[in-house]
């Protein structure tokens, strides 16, 4: 998924990472991101990805990939197993959305989590006209989304309200670009770092 | 598909004695190999390729004198394959107590001029990696690029990462468990009370007799058939069709997989060795490598310091991927590097020697990550 927005999704990321953390990239797709934080950050990182392709792909990337899948939880993952739980533009692909994110901060000692904004300015005119919004955060046609949790910046704020989820930090961008002003509406995709409470 | 063509198993005599984790020890032994590539000038490019119950030195090629002698892994070794002669020099080699010419019950005894029979030692997966590194030596290989195996095979690639940390680079571990499950220990046993129990048997000392424990290890080799194979595949291949289109109402063969299974049985007999199916099934029993540690797999684990590739499939209920996962996880929490792959197919345990296409392809690529 990450492919989508390029590498400053990967920058934001990497910030928040120190220097040799254990991670877990959660939806890893073809590995990239922890490549990418191996490099810049020195991590020791295993991906998790349920996909054929994405498995082979993390392989010939040569990160260390397992394919699990996710529906399941994290059963076997011992608790605070790793510095940092990531997410990276595939929470929305799940269905167990909220086991997830207690799964993420059960094993993890903070969670990154990123996702596209349902409710950005361009798809609330889309929907306006009567059709399902596809942008560059939402490249899909409705019929073949691999997303199946559709879900706004407020949204998502209010389930960590309700779960008992800290966000210890939220960055919002358009199109890449910073946005600080009213980000459920202006804001193309969001990134947080969680904690528990 | 690239074959390496026509191969010749060799042999290598170890004169000195060897102490087996039983206590026993053998004067000496004698172990069968093959060889496939060019071991290269810094011998960084060896991949040991272990067999699992039935298997043995000659994994693949053919020889020349010998129809349908394709070695067992064939599909998976060779010019261009996902374990690449071109890059890999690869060994195969047939594990101590083994019937395909290492030193194992039907060898001579120095001890009393005749073979051992019984009296061969029972040997544990830590024996048999514990003389694959004498034949590594004696290769002139000091640390292996990859040690690779499916099943028992597995386990032995396991196995090498704990007794000799230094000397293998990384570990492939496919449809194998970190132990035995209660239910796999059952079916083993059933194996072995048939062999035991077959009057031909003699206390594992037939050879003298002039006979083969053919109905026991016909029928051991039938109960680990059902185990190899998924219900699913069972009833795709065998279904509930009838041999000769009408039943019997007797005890002959009504259905196909009855068939199979005593066509199974028969040809194993023709080629298989009692006493090293007992000792295999023994092997696998024992190997536990959390024993030592109160049952601590992820403690078992923590010496190695080999990377791993880990693969399961989906319908393999004999090692599920259940079992694999248990690897897996140990390793993650360790810290030590590993990838691990659940391949989607029907065919059971067996699977794994089968050429599916994700399962070559993620083993392929992880192959071609090692540097030579």
């Amino acid at each position: 998924m990450t492919e989508i927005f390029g590498r400053f999704d990967f920058d934001v990321i990497a910030r928040w990472i120190s220097p040799g953390e254990r991670v877990l990239d959660l939806g890893c797709g073809d590995g990239s991101l922890l490549k990418f934080l191996k490099v810049e950050r020195g991590i020791r990182g295993y991906g998790v990805d349920n996909a054929p392709e994405n498995v082979l792909a993390a392989i010939r990337n040569g990160v260390n990939v397992l394919q699990f899948d996710l529906e399941k939880g994290l059963a076997g993952v011992d608790d605070d197993a790793f510095d940092h739980v990531i997410m990276s533009l595939s929470l929305q692909t799940v269905r167990h959305t909220v086991l997830l994110v207690k799964e993420m901060l059960r094993v993890g000692n903070e969670a990154v989590v990123s996702f596209p904004n349902f409710g950005h300015r361009s798809h609330r005119e889309s929907i306006a006209r009567g059709r399902m919004p596809v942008s560059e955060a939402l490249p899909y046609q409705w019929f073949d989304s691999p997303n199946v949790r559709f879900f706004t910046i407020a949204d998502f704020e209010e389930l960590c309200a309700n779960n008992g989820i800290a966000i210890r930090e939220g960055l919002f961008f358009d199109e890449g670009r910073s946005v600080i002003d009213d980000p459920n509406l202006n804001a193309d995709m969001a990134l947080y770092r969680l904690a528990r409470c | 598909m690239n074959s390496v063509g026509i191969v010749a198993p060799k042999s290598v005599r170890f004169d000195h004695a060897i102490s087996l984790k039983s206590g026993a020890t053998l004067p000496g032994f004698e172990l069968v190999y093959e060889t496939y590539g060019e071991l290269n000038a810094e011998a960084s490019n060896a991949v040991l390729v272990c067999h699992a119950l039935s298997g043995s030195h000659h994994v693949a090629g053919f020889y020349a004198d010998q129809d349908k002698s394709t070695g067992w892994w064939d599909n998976l070794v060779g010019p261009g394959k996902p374990l690449d002669t071109n890059r890999f020099f690869v060994v195969g080699v047939n594990n101590l107590g083994g019937c395909y010419g290492s030193t194992g019950p039907n060898s001579i005894n120095p001890a009393t001029g005749k073979r051992y029979g019984a009296d061969f030692p029972v040997v544990t997966v830590e024996d048999w990696v514990a003389t694959q590194a004498r034949l590594a030596d004696h290769l002139g290989i000091e640390r292996w690029a990859a040690v690779v195996g499916g099943s028992l095979g597995g386990m032995q690639a396991m196995e090498w990462t704990l007794q000799f940390p230094e000397r293998i680079r990384h570990a492939l571990i496919i449809a194998a468990a970190p132990k035995l499950s209660t239910q796999n220990i059952a079916f083993n046993e059933l194996a072995r009370q048939a062999i035991l129990s077959d009057p031909d048997f003699h206390g594992g000392h037939y050879y003298e007799h002039g006979v083969v424990p053919v109905r026991g290890l016909r029928l051991a080799r039938m109960v680990g058939h059902i185990t190899y194979l998924s219900d699913d595949q069972m009833a795709e291949k065998f279904g509930r069709e009838l041999k000769t289109g009408k039943l019997s109402y007797g005890y002959d063969v009504d259905f196909q997989i009855e068939s199979y299974l005593r066509y199974q049985g028969d040809r194993f007999t023709t080629y298989f060795d009692a006493n090293t199916y007992l000792i295999t099934t023994k092997a696998l029993d024992y190997f536990d490598p959390a024993r030592e540690y109160g049952g601590n797999l992820q403690a078992a684990l923590a010496r190695a310091k080999a990377d791993f590739f880990v693969a399961s499939f989906s319908t393999d209920w004999r090692f599920s991927p259940e079992r694999s996962r248990e690897i897996v996880y140990a390793l993650m929490h360790c810290g030590h590097n590993v990838s691990y792959a659940e391949i989607d197919c029907d065919a059971g345990h067996d699977s794994f020697l089968l050429d599916d296409r994700q399962y070559h392809g993620v083993v392929g690529a992880y192959l071609d990550r090692i540097e030579t």
